[in-house]
């Protein structure tokens, strides 16, 4: 069975880009606008995998999504993708331990996405 | 309570035991300041001897004797020069002769005092010097605050910049390799969503342009007599094509020309953002109502509209750079979210302000005052960002 991606981005078309790119590697979509509409998904269905953008309706809204998720379940990988960190000099990655002890991400990817990298960061999450 | 520290440097113990009496509980009370400043006085004998303890901690304010045992007291203004020490410099000169004093100032001294001079003299230089430091301090925190906001509008503007160009870039890739099957019809509308995209990050290519010329005050204006009732029917007449697209009519009220001294540019720009919401944000079938009205020295202009409205959190922030309400009404909504902040700093300008009163679902009523005789300095504007 198809595993599932909950793909969380308040921006419309980088949305509809991305269930594009992983229906066609073989993934089940649950597509959500808002954190919001994430958190309605997320408890009717338990996603295999989620993808939240950082920069939602509040500016660390992906943050704190990524909180509530591995609250609900840690065992579900999250990646975290946002084009703010370099610009506002608040770098920060997913690499170590400490790191993750504060950004709830297992990996953090850096807008624009290239689709192979977000595949094989993906791949390499749910170890398929 | 701030407390400034003094070091007074001298080689006669009684004159530095006569100035820490005299600024023992000497307060002084600044009008941009809320509450006093106090001081407390440390001593030195030597120019050395002051340099030393400079270095290990800085004081705030320098009471510097020009005729010191070692070293000069205008040596020690050329040390701290170099050294680049933050510290306010007030000469104590013997002989006042006006030479002295033009060589210290030159140096580096902010202001000098004669000997021998009475503990009111030295108050008095000290307040002024403490003034000054303290206004010094306030712009220098300033000009960093702005330095913040400007970094903070350059990081927020490059990724509303990024968002569009990512959009794009992808639909391109998904274009290149066909990623999305073999129906045609889905490869249109994705080169209609990145036309659009395209054309959302030109506006706000402009509204930054516009908005950079207002707060540069580099914008040139030329104030003449004008009617806002014919730069309002102009912009309406813009608009009227999307309106009628989607059934929604747009009403002018105004009984009168409406003059005022104003940009033409300027007052083009508030009412073509205004309408253009009313009309953008609408439901079909809804209508725009623009009313202008002069009372005395206000002109008035109110654009209400039947759309989608907004909470009152959202109306708090409407205002400011970059703000765009995100929700499932406006998701497929284009704009810069500079339009609104460019027109409360116009009307700002004008000596008057923009304001929204909003319900959801009902519509949105917004309101630009602008004094009809206004100076409209460019360099007026409230906002302290300067991008």
């Amino acid at each position: 069975m198809a595993k599932k991606i909950l793909a969380v981005d308040d921006d419309p078309d980088y949305l509809a880009q991305l269930r594009i790119e992983l229906e066609a590697a073989g993934y089940q979509v649950l597509a959500a606008e808002s954190s919001a509409a994430a958190e309605e998904i997320l408890r009717q269905q338990k996603p295999d995998l989620a993808i939240c953008d950082l920069m939602m309706e509040h500016t660390d809204g992906g943050f704190t999504l990524c909180h509530h998720i591995k609250k609900l379940d840690p065992k579900i990988p999250v990646l975290l993708v946002t084009a703010v960190a370099s610009e506002t000099g608040m770098d920060f990655d997913a690499a170590t331990s400490e790191e993750r002890s504060w950004v709830k991400a297992d990996a953090v990817l850096a807008k624009p996405v290239r689709f192979e990298q977000l595949r094989r960061e993906i791949g390499r999450l749910l170890k398929d | 309570m701030d407390t400034l520290r003094i070091l007074v440097v001298d080689d006669e113990p009684g004159m530095r035991r006569g100035v820490a009496r005299a600024l023992q509980d000497f307060r002084v009370r600044l009008p941009d300041l809320n509450g006093e400043v106090l001081f407390a006085v440390d001593q030195a004998e030597s120019g050395e001897e002051a340099l030393e303890r400079i270095a290990a901690s800085c004081p705030d304010i320098l009471l510097l004797d020009h005729k010191l045992p070692g070293m000069s007291g205008l040596d020690v203004l050329d040390r701290i020069a170099e050294q680049q020490r933050d510290v306010l410099t007030v000469m104590i000169t013997a002989y006042a002769s006006l030479e002295t004093a033009v060589s210290a100032t030159k140096r580096g001294a902010y202001d000098f005092l004669a000997k021998p001079f009475t503990p009111e003299e030295l108050k008095t230089t000290i307040r002024k010097a403490a003034g000054h430091l303290i206004v010094q301090r306030q712009a220098r925190q300033l000009a960093r605050e702005k330095r913040q906001l400007r970094f903070e509008f350059i990081s927020v503007l490059a990724h509303e910049l990024k968002a569009p160009l990512g959009a794009i870039e992808g639909y391109l890739n998904l274009l290149k390799n066909r990623s999305a099957g073999d129906d045609p019809a889905v490869y249109d509308r994705m080169i209609e969503r990145a036309l659009i995209r395209a054309e959302g990050m030109r506006k706000m290519i402009m509204d930054l342009l516009d908005l950079t010329r207002i707060e540069s005050g580099k914008k040139k204006r030329e104030l003449t007599e004008l009617s806002v009732r014919e730069v309002a029917q102009n912009s309406i007449e813009t608009f009227r094509p999307d309106a009628m697209k989607r059934n929604i009519t747009i009403n002018l009220r105004a009984d009168d020309p409406v003059m005022m001294t104003a940009d033409r540019g300027e007052i083009e720009i508030i009412l073509n953002n205004l309408i253009s919401n009313a009309v953008k944000y609408n439901r079909d079938g809804g209508s725009v109502d623009v009313a202008l009205t002069r009372n005395d020295e206000t002109v008035t202009i109110t654009v209400t509209d039947t759309g989608i409205g907004m909470t009152r959190e959202e109306a708090a922030r409407l205002f400011g750079d970059f703000v765009r309400i995100k929700n499932a009404k406006t998701r497929n909504i284009l704009g810069s979210g500079l339009g609104l902040s460019i027109v409360r700093k116009l009307a700002n300008m004008y000596g008057g302000d923009a304001s929204v009163t909003s319900e959801p679902d009902k519509g949105s009523t917004f309101t630009v005052t602008l004094r009809a005789h206004s100076q409209a300095q460019a360099d007026s504007h409230a906002s302290p960002r300067d991008p």
